[in-house]
């Protein structure tokens, strides 16, 4: 199925779900209304004629003011593939989990969660995965200001410390 | 004719005990493997058969109780920085630290941005000898090994 099918077959199944199509870049996108988001995902996965079986990676993005998290699904069967986005606003990010339809979601989303902080609804295991418990803020954000210190043990190179950062 | 009699009259021979005690302790500097990153595959690869690190009389070891040097061989991250401190305490006295690769020496390609990175390892545990490269070739590391025997010779007055 290509890209502008897919899309045509969500937007005739579920109204108001897809707030964006684009199939002019590389890898044709639809961006999500995260409210809509598991159902949509749900469709896409048990459909017959959907039957994405693969989800490669969840990503998360800073797009300066909204932050967003992006799902690239493939068919194994089908031979086919969609990118999904979801952008979710900065203050309070929330989109469903979807880590009980794609195994691979688990870790992706705690990582997406560990770096810019988009909180996932559902996940059955949301904590930090790389960075140590304690930390504070999501580093990958990009208004994140690094701390000098962590635990007592300086962040900064000898060179970096003082009044430049 | 030999210095040292090898028929078993008159070798004796005359030292100063500290001089003695640092000869022994520099001959086979047991080694904590303590691979971190990329550096580690260097580390491996020195200890392996092509340049048979065994040749010095250092082989790597798991335990940090039986360890007397402790080469950081790569990133050390923030979280594991504790880590390395707490088995860094567990070794036995005399204990020595090489620090291999710019990342242990210095935070390395993280020194400016890695916001999860401690910058050199010489902030959480003292240093002796600093292998620079990233990573370091097999014969730096060995040359790093030698450095630390020199040093060992030099030790000042027994403790
Ligand atoms: S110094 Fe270079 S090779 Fe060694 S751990 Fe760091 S990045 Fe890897």
């Amino acid at each position: 199925m290509t890209a502008q099918e897919i899309n045509d077959r969500i937007q005739n199944t579920f109204a108001d779900s897809v707030l964006e199509f684009n199939d002019t870049v590389l890898q044709p996108y639809l961006k999500i209304n995260p409210a809509k988001f598991y159902e949509v995902c749900q469709y896409l996965r048990d459909n017959e004629d959907m039957d994405f079986n693969f989800l490669n990676s969840v990503s998360g993005v800073d797009y300066g003011e909204d932050l967003g998290v992006v799902y690239h699904l493939y068919s194994m069967t089908r031979k086919h593939k969609i990118v999904l986005k979801v952008i979710l606003p900065r203050e309070n990010p929330q989109v469903s989990s979807i880590a009980d339809l794609w195994r691979t979601a688990d870790w992706h989303e705690r990582e997406v969660y560990d770096l810019f902080g988009v909180v996932f609804l559902n996940h059955p295991n949301l904590r930090r995965i790389l960075l140590p418990d304690d930390w504070e803020g999501y580093p990958l954000r990009k208004d994140y200001v690094q701390p000098e210190t962590y635990n007592g043990i300086p962040v900064l190179h000898p060179d970096m410390r003082g009044d430049s950062k | 004719m030999s210095w040292f009699d090898l028929k078993g009259e008159n070798n004796i021979l005359f030292t100063k005990l500290n001089d003695f005690v640092n000869w022994s302790r520099q001959g086979s500097p047991w080694a904590m493997g303590f691979g971190l990153a990329c550096c580690a595959i260097e580390m491996m690869a020195t200890g392996a058969s092509h340049y048979d690190l065994d040749r010095f009389g250092t082989f790597f070891r798991a335990s940090p109780r039986q360890s007397d040097v402790m080469i950081v061989a790569g990133t050390v991250t923030l979280k594991m920085a504790p880590v390395l401190r707490r088995l860094y305490e567990q070794m036995a006295e005399p204990k020595y630290v090489i620090s291999m690769g710019s990342c242990a020496n210095a935070g390395g390609p993280y020194w400016q941005y890695g916001y999860h990175v401690l910058k050199g390892v010489d902030q959480i545990v003292p240093v002796d000898v600093y292998v620079p490269g990233c990573p370091p070739r097999p014969e730096a590391l060995i040359e790093g090994l030698l450095q630390l025997k020199e040093k060992i010779k030099k030790e000042g007055t027994l403790k």
